[in-house]
C-alpha cells in the first residue's frame, strides 16, 4: 500500500478551504493532507486546524514555489511514497485525483500533469491566455521531447523520487514550467493525464492580463537558464 | 599640486578611512570590505602618482588623465554591486530554507503536542 500525501498550498485561501478539504476526504479517504499555510493575512490556518488536517504554516509569504517546496520536504521526512499538488482555491475536484494515481502507477512517469486540454473540457481560456499556453506548450515539447499540453498546470502527482527531488530543488516564483524543464533535465518521466476543472470557488486569480506577460517573459527566460545550468 | 589631485586625494583617502572606521566598529565584516578597501586603495595609489596615472590613460587613449579616476571608480561600483546581488541571493536562498524548517518544526510540535495529550487522557481513563 502506497503511502499518498496531498499537498495543498494555500495563500489567503480561508473561503474556500473547507471545501476543499471535505472535497478531498470523500475522494481520497486513504490519503493524508498537508495544508501549507504561504504567510496568509485571513485565517487560512485557523480554517486548516479546525479540519483537523496537518498544517504547515509559513511565517511570511514565499510564494508557490517555496510553499510547494515545504511540502515536498515534510513527504520526504514522513515517508511517503506519492504526493499529490492540490490548490486551495477550489479549482481542482478531489474526484480527478484517481485518473493522476492510475496513470502514475501504470505509466512508469516519474510526474503526471493534469491536463485541462487532453480532453474537451469546458474550460474555454481567452485569446492572449491560449496563445501563452500554446507559446509554453511548443518550447517545453521541444525541450522535453514529448508533448505536453496543460505546462501551467498545478494539479500534479509526483513519486518518491520526484519528491525527494523537490525537496531539495524547486523554482521559486512561478515553477510549474520550470520544474518540468528541470526534471527533464535530471532523467525523470514526465506524463499526461486529462481531468476536468472547476472555475475558480473564492478568492482571485494570481494571473491578471497585465502579469501575463511578464510572466511568460520570465519563465522563458528562467526555462532557458536551466538549460545552460549545469 | 592642482585642485583634482588634491579633490582626487582626500576623496579616496575619505572612502579608506570610512571603510577601516567602519570594520574597527563592528559594523562591516571584512568578507564584504575587501572590495571597497581594494578599490580604495587603487584610487588612492593613482591620485597620488600623476605619473602612473598619466601612463595608464595614455595606455587605453584617454586624453584627460582624472577622467581614468572615474572609469576605475565606475567599473568598481560595478564589481561591488555585482557582488552584492550574489551576497542578497545567497542571503534570500538561506532565509526561504530558515522559513520553511520552521513551518515544519512548528508542525512537528504541534503533532507532539497532541500526541501527548493523547497519552495523558488514556492514563487518566
Amino acid at each position: 500500500m502506497n503511502k499518498i500525501l496531498i499537498i495543498v498550498p494555500a495563500y489567503n485561501e480561508a473561503e474556500s478551504l473547507h471545501g476543499v478539504i471535505q472535497d478531498l476526504r470523500s475522494h481520497v479517504p486513504q490519503a493524508d493532507i498537508l495544508v501549507v499555510d504561504d504567510g496568509s493575512s485571513d485565517c487560512t490556518a485557523a480554517v486548516a486546524r479546525q479540519s483537523g488536517v496537518n498544517l504547515a504554516s509559513l511565517s511570511f509569504n514565499l510564494g508557490i514555489g517555496g510553499a510547494m517546496q515545504t511540502g515536498f520536504q515534510y513527504a520526504r521526512t514522513k515517508g511517503y511514497d506519492i504526493a499529490i499538488q492540490f490548490d486551495g482555491d477550489g479549482q481542482h475536484l478531489g474526484a480527478e485525483i484517481g485518473i493522476l494515481l492510475d496513470a502514475l502507477r501504470k505509466g512508469n512517469a516519474d510526474i503526471v500533469i493534469g491536463s485541462r486540454f487532453l480532453k474537451r473540457g469546458d474550460y474555454r481560456p481567452s485569446f492572449f491566455r491560449r496563445l501563452g499556453i500554446s507559446i509554453f506548450s511548443m518550447v517545453l515539447s521541444a525541450i522535453i521531447g514529448i508533448p505536453v499540453t496543460d505546462t501551467t498546470s498545478g494539479f500534479r502527482a509526483v513519486n518518491r523520487q520526484v519528491i525527494e527531488y523537490f525537496a531539495r530543488v524547486y523554482p521559486e516564483d512561478y515553477p510549474e514550467v520550470e520544474s518540468l524543464v528541470l526534471l527533464h533535465r535530471a532523467g525523470m518521466t514526465i506524463a499526461e493525464a486529462p481531468v476536468r476543472m472547476r472555475d475558480r470557488t473564492g478568492g482571485r486569480s494570481s494571473i491578471t492580463p497585465i502579469r501575463s506577460a511578464y510572466y511568460m517573459v520570465k519563465v522563458l527566460l528562467a526555462v532557458f537558464i536551466d538549460l545552460l545550468k549545469k | 599640486m592642482d585642485i583634482v589631485k588634491i579633490l582626487a586625494i582626500a576623496g579616496s583617502a575619505t572612502l579608506l578611512f570610512l571603510v577601516f572606521e567602519l570594520i574597527r566598529r563592528g559594523r562591516l565584516k571584512e568578507r564584504y570590505a575587501l572590495l571597497w578597501l581594494f578599490s580604495g586603495a587603487v584610487l588612492l595609489i593613482l591620485s597620488l602618482s600623476r605619473s602612473l596615472l598619466e601612463y595608464i590613460a595614455r595606455q587605453v587613449g584617454i586624453f584627460y588623465p582624472p577622467s581614468l579616476l572615474f572609469l576605475i571608480a565606475f567599473l568598481f561600483l560595478l564589481l561591488i554591486t555585482l557582488h552584492f546581488s550574489a551576497v542578497i541571493s545567497g542571503l534570500s536562498e538561506k532565509n526561504k530554507r530558515l522559513a520553511q524548517e520552521i513551518a515544519l518544526l512548528r508542525q512537528a510540535l504541534e503533532e507532539l503536542k497532541q500526541l501527548s495529550m493523547k497519552q495523558v487522557k488514556s492514563r487518566d481513563e
